[in-house]
């Protein structure tokens, strides 16, 4: 069972404490009406599916309740790193 | 030597003998004996059949290695546990143990006919013979190689033991108590670190127990580590898994030991987090591969070191020695300083450490260098051995009664494998040693690599010069895998270790190929012409030995499988008789039958009651969020569907919920209890992710929005009162709210006190009649409820369950998300366009409303069916199709997703999503079921007061 570091509580905390919630830096359009057919379906569907390093979301749903980004290593499954919300991609 | 226990020697208790049976004879051991050392110790060779060919098998190891004397150990009732190693079962008074895969009895098994067709069975058998015709497989084929291969039968009893399970932290976890974990735990000892020490045998000491010129040591070590406050020693404790940053699973043996059955937890699984861990796992002897390998009385010669210096007793009266290894003739000089008489020593090396051959001089002991085994006789016990000089070629016959195998040693690197270690090949050991750690972890000793056994050469297999294709060369015994087996797989062109594995099964028995992995290597390195290195590695994988389910159930199993919500009003129920169903972990009341009632006639006579006179019903698992906050208004408009600013305090509004790809996802009625407070609702299966969802657009998308999210679930039991009488009901016991239907309109929401609890008092309604939903405190649930129901006892006040609320619900048409929905409808597929704010500029879904699939026509929508004949009751689930005359397969265009029984109406009503649904009023579709295809007709879902004016009192 991984160790996930949440970076609100700076805690290492067993993975059943967390959440997945898919990939990081996302963004939802500021006005999804002016969006096309073909942007809309990316925002909607289109998923990196790297191998190796991998920015996604976490929640620390069974702890403070954060959503936070991650960098894990989808062939290692090792997390490089993990930051706050809104903070920049690293 | 009185049979074969030796007069002198071992660990086991002589004052202390023990009483147990093997096949239903009884024989005598001692304490500290494990099954294995008793037998042997009375003279049984035979411990077993093999998997495939049914051959008789003997011990092979002393340890968990053990690939041959699998038995089965038998408690009583529920306690009868197969596939046990008999190497580590220890023996008490009244163990009854039984061998395995035989028929009709382990001398004499009928299933040995299958080593005669022998060559009948070459690798790949089974994939290649048993594949035609295909209805063949379940009926025949099947059942008839399960009876015959097979390990132990599966106990069909309950369990009736308790297993326990307990987490554990330390700062460092050392896994084997041998010489080189013990070395560890000494040298840590005196540190502040918090240890824990593992070992899988009932004592510490590893391969110290089968050198007594340790002992000494020994004790003074065990001694030590016993009395250090910071070290934990877990002894019959098997790490089985080792997992993501250093957690290691282990499973304690508690009672198997003890000829008592107590209630007390037979075992317990630790889960640890360990800062640091030592593998200290040692290593494991290679048997060697030539014809008869596999006749009993063969075995590893560590392991007849162990039975006679650990267990006082001797593997044979005159064993010799086959060996490619110094470490053999190590073990047979303590055999013979324990008073075993050696009939030989073989080697198939040409020259050997001149103080071996002096050694091996001074006690008498005949050594044939560069000679090899090539054939042993006796079926049931080895009786002489045939030599071939591997110059000459010339055999001759040696006498012994036991023959060891010393092929060199594996290390144990299994955990140093599941944690994803890189191993390195040795040519010098012929075998993979730990590389490149993945976690803070090191191994040390023997499994590193790391030992004083000596040097040996690394072979194959033995040379012979009989024909290769008519011997029987065993690699793996426990899945009756040979050389020849092997060596077909290249010549049939597989290449890679893992598909030669997976074609002749090598080392995918129980016991992982803990003896056979490395020798399979060796065979297909040999016939491919390449070095190991290049064919690969087969990987390990939890668990390191078999492990019970019960210790990985531990308690989660029958009513704590899960945990099971219950409502403050969930004991009234149970006191007055509800049957009961589980949602999303809730234990809801499905209906209150009164005497001779079945479901059928209780649900009809709840609805009738709701109709006619007034229900009361538990509804206190709806979801439920407080939104706080001066953006609530904002962020709720942002979320749902319809329009939130400009609802009035005091006011309810049903919300639907759409996740962004613009489809269902929950619904529910939501109040505004003041400008920045709203009490939400979701469904109940839906409270937990409606509140995730809302959090990951509050905390990511919007996080300048000033609201605060809180589920409060629990926080209110919840009362709904429904039928032309609530009000009456109602009326005595409300203090400080008007509910005339001028002051207390439908979809309003009144805070005041109810029997004097407070109140937050919902005029709702979820079945079309006059209602109320009843909030107060949960502590408060089942006292309002009384209340209510010694109230309502003029009026026949009903308590009804989720089934007759379904009915209820489906007479008007409301839906259930996740019953009429499927996650792929839109609010216009449900019929539910009225909820859709058109003029909002945004919420979530709304773009996908115009998305190509979206507005696309032959979508699945939302219908009622009218069945033909009113007393059919559609299934739920059932497929429809447009055309019942079309040829098989049909085009099937929806399904039943609602049907209920409708005492109200008279008749069966249900819904259905079908392909252009909308648009097909007052058509026919056709619902074919076994053995008669039903018609029906398509309507509008609100099959009562479809006006409304019921509600509206
Ligand atoms: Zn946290």
């Amino acid at each position: 069972m991984i160790l996930i570091h949440c970076p609100y509580c700076d805690e290492k905390r067993p993975e059943i404490e967390f959440a997945n919630a898919g990939q990081a830096h996302i963004a939802r359009p500021l006005d999804p009406s002016g969006q096309s057919d073909a942007e809309w379906e990316t925002y909607l569907f289109i998923r990196a599916n790297p191998r190796g390093r991998h920015h996604e979301r976490w929640r620390h749903v069974h702890g403070c309740g954060r959503f936070f980004n991650a960098v894990r290593d989808t062939v290692t499954d090792k997390f490089e790193t993990t930051y706050k919300a809104g903070e920049p991609r690293r | 030597m009185s049979g074969f226990r030796l007069e002198t020697g071992g660990r086991i208790d002589r004052g202390q003998p023990v009483t147990f049976s093997f096949d239903g004879k009884t024989y005598t051991g001692f304490a500290g004996d494990s099954l294995a050392s008793a037998l042997l110790a009375n003279g049984v060779m035979l411990f077993g059949r093999s998997f495939k060919y049914h051959r008789p098998r003997g011990l092979v190891a002393a340890g968990s290695e053990e690939p041959n004397a699998l038995i089965s150990v038998d408690r009583g009732p529920g306690r009868f546990t197969p596939n046990l190693r008999a190497t580590g079962v220890e023996i008490h008074d009244g163990l009854k143990a039984f061998s395995q895969n035989r028929w009709p009895s382990l001398a004499m098994d009928f299933g040995a006919i299958n080593d005669r067709l022998g060559m009948f069975f070459p690798a790949g058998f089974y994939n290649k013979t048993f594949m035609w015709p295909r209805s063949f497989w379940d009926r025949v084929y099947e059942p008839a190689i399960r009876k015959m291969a097979g390990l132990g039968d599966a106990p069909t009893a309950e369990d009736p033991d308790v297993y326990a399970s307990t987490y554990a932290h330390c700062d460092l976890l050392i896994i084997g108590a041998g010489p080189a974990g013990i070395d560890a735990a000494l040298g840590a000892m005196d540190t502040n670190k918090r240890i824990v020490l593992i070992d899988e045998q009932d004592e510490l000491g590893g391969g110290a127990l089968a050198d007594p010129a340790l002992w000494p040591w020994l004790e003074r070590s065990v001694k030590a580590l016993a009395n250090a406050a910071n070290v934990t020693i877990l002894t019959r404790t098997t790490a089985f898994g080792y997992y993501h940053d250093n957690f290691i699973g282990a499973v304690q043996r508690l009672t198997d030991q003890s000829p008592e059955i107590t209630d007390s937890p037979r075992e317990k699984l630790w889960r640890i987090r360990a800062g640091e861990v030592v593998l200290a796992q040692g290593a494991i002897e290679r048997p060697l591969v030539f014809d008869g390998n596999d006749t009993p009385g063969v075995m590893l010669s560590s392991a007849a070191k162990v039975y006679a210096n650990r267990y006082g007793v001797a593997v044979g009266k005159a064993p010799a020695l086959m060996a490619s290894h110094d470490s053999g003739w190590h073990d047979v000089f303590a055999l013979a300083k324990a008073g075993i008489s050696i009939s030989a020593i073989i080697d198939v090396r040409d020259s050997v450490d001149s103080a071996l051959m002096r050694e091996a001089d001074r006690m008498g002991i005949p050594v044939y260098l560069n000679h090899a085994v090539v054939g042993v006789r006796g079926r049931h016990g080895v009786s002489s051995i045939d030599i071939c000089n591997s110059g000459d070629q010339r055999v001759h016959r040696v006498q012994a009664d036991a023959l060891l195998m010393a092929g060199g040693w594996t290390p144990s690197v299994h955990l140093w494998s599941h944690s994803k270690g890189s191993l390195k090949w040795r040519d010098d050991l012929g075998a993979y040693v730990p590389d490149v750690p993945n976690e803070n972890v090191q191994c040390v000793g023997a499994c590193a690599g790391d030992w004083d056994f000596g040097t040996g050469a690394v072979i194959d297999m033995l040379p012979t010069p009989k024909d290769q294709s008519r011997i029987k060369a065993f690699v793996d015994f426990q899945n009756d895998v040979t050389a020849k087996d092997i060596k077909l797989a290249v010549r049939e062109g597989f290449r890679s270790i893992e598909h030669i594995k997976r074609y002749t099964t090598n080392g995918m028995a129980t016991d992982q190929g803990k003896t056979s992995n490395l020798n399979g290597l060796q065979i297909a390195s040999s016939a491919l012409h390449k070095p190991v290195p290049e064919i690969g590695l087969t990987s390990f994988r939890p668990p390191y030995t078999p492990q019970t389910f019960g210790a990985l159930a531990g308690h989660a199993k029958g009513a704590l499988f899960q945990p099971t919500r219950t409502t403050n009003i969930d004991s009234w129920a149970q006191a007055h008789g509800a049957v009961f169903e589980l949602v999303a972990q809730w234990r809801r009341a499905r209906y209150f039958p009164k005497s001779g009632e079945d479901m059928h006639a209780a649900v009809n006579r709840e609805c009738v009651a709701v109709r006619s006179s007034v229900g009361i019903f538990d509804a206190s698992t709806l979801g439920k969020i407080e939104v706080v906050g001066p953006d609530a208004a904002e962020f709720l408009n942002r979320m749902y569907t319809n329009p939130w600013k400009a609802l009035e305090p005091g006011r309810c509004r049903y919300g639907l919920l759409l996740k962004e790809d613009g489809f269902i996802t929950d619904d529910g009625v939501s109040a505004r209890l003041a400008p920045d407070r709203f009490h939400l609702t979701t469904t109940t299966g839906g409270a937990a992710r409606v509140l995730n969802m809302m959090e990951d657009y509050l905390q990511t998308e919007w996080p300048d929005l000033d609201v605060w999210l809180t589920s409060t679930t629990e926080q209110y039991a919840v009362i709904a009162l429904q039928g032309p009488n609530a009000r009456k009901v109602l009326e005595p016991l409300v203090e400080g709210i008007d509910l005339s239907a001028e002051a207390f309109p439908h979809m309003a929401i009144r805070e005041g006190r109810i029997c004097g609890v407070e109140t937050r008092l919902f005029r709702v309604s979820f079945t079309g009649e006059l209602g109320f939903e009843i909030n107060v405190p949960t502590a408060y649930g089942r006292a309002i409820w009384e209340q209510l129901m010694a109230q309502g006892a003029q009026y026949d006040i009903t308590p009804y369950g989720t089934e007759a609320m379904h009915v209820l619900r489906a007479e008007k048409g409301f839906i259930i998300v996740g019953q009429d929905t499927d996650g792929t409808i839109t609010p216009f597929d449900a019929g539910l366009d009225w909820a859709v704010g058109k003029k909002k500029p945004d919420f979530v879904g709304k773009r996908s409303m115009t998305r190509p699939d979206i507005v696309a026509p032959g979508r699945k929508q939302l219908v009622g069916l009218l069945t033909d004949d009113p007393n059919v009751v559609l299934e739920e689930g059932a497929q429809i199709v447009a055309d019942p005359k079309q040829p098989i397969p049909m085009t099937m265009i929806g399904h039943v997703t609602s049907s209920y029984w409708s005492e109200t109406l008279g008749r069966s009503i249900a819904m259905a999503l079908v392909a252009g649904g909308h648009d097909m009023t007052g058509g026919t579709l056709y619902i074919p079921m076994p053995g008669k295809t039903h018609t029906a007709k398509v309507s509008g879902v609100v099959f009562y007061d479809s006006e409304g004016a019921r509600l509206h009192v």
